[in-house]
């Protein structure tokens, strides 16, 4: 059933339960412990298996084309800033794989507009969003019109 | 279950997917002194359609490199489209779409760089590879850090409309999914960025594998739901996509194509595509397939029609139709970039293989088309019908109201799969209309335009009544019988899931017709539906999570009855590959050169349909 819980490992934090996007990870009354309530509506996205700190959630291929035998394992480590996959054929072969997730330690590029200068009145009166023109980085520095363009929105049938 | 108002608000966005996201970031770039709040289904961390990552960002001009300028992209959109685009719009987010990509880019998201030019990537003309596993949280913490609140885990089920001033917005209501709780939004603007609809016609895996749909289970229509029972007019929503993915698990075929150059072959071995071409071009005209021409002309084919090659195929009798991997899977660089493209962004894909021990360094894998969706930011166009901006549109009283981005609902925004006629936005589009709308927003509520909105509360506690009654409902006809899922008196949202699917596919154009439909059809199919809400007003929910999936399932009702409204009004075959009217089998631009849209009128339910003119960009000569 698409992500499922190893009942040895999870010790029911709820990590998994915040993150899902589905609202399908869920605490058992009985066992205290997390499992996927609905399986059906599961995207194996695994926002929920990268975020288990105990490595307790595992995802099972959906039942209706995927045989057993398989396992796609994920760590997501956002200080070092990297993804690792490992996957696991049905046969026993196995690909790993690496990437990286940030190029900045993490929020530390966002910009609070809170602190920013304000916008003046003209930038409000143009069509410019913030950061422009110079976050297009255009060297002539302008937005783009149908004017600027040599352009005109014509009724009928054009192609 | 407690109320709880939040008063005061000046922007609330509704849903922050990647639209969401990119409103409640530039909101307050414009409006510093302005209160704005997100509310969310799920976690922004993790929600909407990027909620697992993406590998590429599929709308990037490169004007700064000199590779496209935006009306290049506005004539593709248009080409792949069958000439039905709001040009207008399209060319506004194209200009400015750029900047939010290089913002990314700073932000810390791997954009991968050409090491011999020092650009990016490109994964095709549009398209550029990233290392996005990370996007949606990245751009979520530009959201939370700019928004003043942020209220995840809230289903929002209706907005609220002003009760001093006709047809004006004036907030949100809805639900938290944890605690149950009944939240009360009251704000001057609201920019819808909830989603587009998977789940409304029959997927073709109806077990577990029901999840695996192209598009995230958890859109839900409620942008399409929440915009149309405003009043808000709605555009094009007859043009849902297919989409030719690989089987099952809908892995993505765009890397493959168009960077790995692999290609598509039927089960013996043949090309396929162009054999249903002469046939095609009989129906759509030589205006949209000229294969001769379009050889020379580089022109690529339109999304549907190189579907509708796919579907004959496989219907004479010669699928399944394969990718051929198994060239380009031979270099190791071009083998880890197909398994890093599903492993971010459709893990399950790459689940699926490993299971069935397919590798496609030896084994070509099989492609399907994937049953019909309804959104507006990939190779498709539904939504609302949305102002322009003034420096393009001004000009046109059918595009312009004064706002850019504003519905016909004052005060209503849009972004991502809300506003109508712009596909091929995908992520880095969707994030710039959010922000086109943030200032638009800001500047109405500036020029005095959001005074004097009042919400009764006898608004308010109706609303309360409707959204809970379910678990009343359930709870009611509960002790009428032993057990089990069956009732005389209730139905539950799962079952009531199916129906909707069930009768979208058999009279709106599923997988399981071939896409076909008729006149016919499409009207027993409006009295379906209509049966089916009477229905819906007796749907029970055990608890909180199924109010939650009560809710959505009336989010997919209401978006899937303006979806046939929408194909029965359109009275030709514009898309084929995307759906078939059998009794209208070709393309007419005589009559249907135009946009479609609707409005329902909230008293009565009743929808009026229109026909709205298409302006194209040419060339001032």
């Amino acid at each position: 059933m698409p992500t499922f819980v190893y009942m040895t490992r999870c010790d029911g934090c709820g990590h998994c339960v915040d993150i899902c996007p589905s609202d399908i990870m869920h605490i058992d009354k009985k066992y205290r412990r997390a499992l996927n309530i609905e399986p059906n509506m599961c995207w194996e996205c695994y926002s929920c298996v990268k975020a288990c700190p105990q490595n307790a959630i595992d995802v099972r291929g959906y039942a209706d084309f995927a045989p057993l035998g398989h396992s796609v394992r994920v760590l997501r480590d956002e200080e070092k800033g990297t993804i690792a996959w490992k996957v696991k054929f049905r046969d026993g072969r196995e690909k790993n794989f690496l990437s990286p997730i940030t190029t900045k330690p993490w929020g530390s590029a966002i910009p609070n507009f809170r602190n920013e200068p304000e916008p003046t009145q003209e930038m409000r009166d143009s069509e410019l969003l913030s950061f422009e023109p110079e976050s297009i980085r255009l060297d002539d520095g302008g937005l783009h019109t149908l004017e600027s363009n040599g352009l005109k929105l014509k009724e009928g049938v054009y192609y | 279950m407690k109320t709880i108002i939040e008063d005061n608000i000046d922007i609330l966005v509704v849903g922050a997917g990647l639209g969401g996201t990119g409103a409640a970031y530039e909101a307050k770039y414009w409006g510093r002194d302005k209160k704005i709040v997100i509310a969310e289904k799920a976690n922004i961390d993790r929600s909407g359609a990027v909620a697992q990552g993406l590998y590429a960002i599929n709308c990037y001009m490169g004007t700064r490199w000199g590779e496209n300028n935006p009306e290049d992209h506005v004539r593709y959109a248009r080409m792949d489209l069958m000439g039905m685009v709001r040009e207008d719009l399209a060319f506004d987010m194209a200009r400015h779409v750029d900047s939010a990509v290089h913002k990314f880019e700073e932000w810390g998201l791997p954009l991968m760089k050409n090491p011999e030019t020092g650009a990016y990537m490109r994964e095709g003309r549009w398209q550029i590879m990233i290392h996005g596993e990370s996007y949606k949280p990245i751009v979520a913490e530009a959201a939370k850090v700019n928004a003043d609140k942020t209220f995840n885990r809230i289903m929002v089920t209706h907005l609220l409309t002003d009760d001093a001033k006709e047809n004006r917005i004036a907030g949100a209501v809805g639900f938290n999914v944890r605690t149950g709780n009944y939240h009360v939004f009251k704000s001057k603007t609201v920019i819808c960025g909830a989603g587009g609809a998977s789940n409304i016609f029959k997927p073709r895996s109806v077990g577990e594998g029901a999840g695996r749909v192209w598009y995230a289970p958890w859109s839900s229509g409620s942008a399409y739901a929440l915009m149309i029972e405003a009043g808000a007019k709605m555009t094009q929503m007859e043009n849902r996509i297919v989409l030719a993915r690989f089987k099952d698990g809908y892995g993505p075929v765009g890397a493959y194509f168009l960077h790995l150059h692999t290609y598509t072959q039927n089960a013996y071995g043949d090309e396929y595509e162009s054999k249903w071409f002469p046939a095609l071009t009989e129906m759509v005209g030589k205006a949209y397939l000229d294969t001769e021409n379009q050889h020379f002309s580089h022109k690529p084919i339109p999304t549907c029609l190189r579907n509708h090659a796919f579907i004959s195929e496989v219907a004479a009798g010669r699928g399944p139709i394969h990718m051929v991997t198994v060239e380009a899977f031979q270099d190791p660089h071009l083998e880890e970039v197909g398994w890093e493209n599903f492993l971010g962004m459709t893990v399950g894909q790459a689940v699926l293989w490993a299971a069935t021990d397919i590798d496609p360094k030896y084994i070509n894998p099989e492609l399907t088309t994937s049953e019909p969706y309804v959104m507006g930011s990939h190779a498709t166009g539904c939504g609302a019908w949305c102002s322009g901006p003034e420096d393009i549109s001004g000009d046109i009283p059918e595009y312009f109201w004064g706002y850019n981005r504003m519905m016909t609902v004052e005060g209503l925004f849009g972004a991502g799969d809300a506003v109508g006629g712009t596909p091929h936005a995908f992520s880095s589009g969707s994030f710039t209309e959010g922000r086109l709308s943030a200032k638009a927003a800001c500047k109405y509520i500036d020029d005095g335009k959001a005074e004097g909105i009042s919400v009764s509360k006898e608004q308010i506690a109706e609303r309360k009544e409707e959204i809970f009654r379910p678990l009343e409902t359930y709870t009611v006809g509960r002790n009428e019988i032993v057990g089990g899922t069956v009732s005389p008196s209730y139905i539950l949202p799962f079952p009531g899931l199916q129906r909707l699917q069930k009768l979208m596919d058999e009279y709106a154009g599923g997988v399981t017709v071939q896409y076909m439909t008729n006149d016919k059809l499409l009207n027993m199919g409006l009295h379906k539906l209509k049966i089916l809400e009477e229905d819906l007003e007796k749907i029970g929910a055990e608890d909180i999570h199924q109010l939650l999936r009560a809710w959505e399932l009336k989010h997919r009702h209401r978006t899937s009855e303006c979806v046939v409204q929408h194909t029965l009004f359109r009275e030709e075959t514009r898309w084929p590959g995307y759906y078939y009217r059998g009794d209208k089998m070709k393309l007419d631009d005589e009559n249907w050169h135009v946009l479609t849209t609707s409005q329902r009128d909230r008293k009565t339910g009743e929808y009026t349909m229109e026909k709205q003119p298409l302006y194209h960009l040419v060339d001032e000569k």
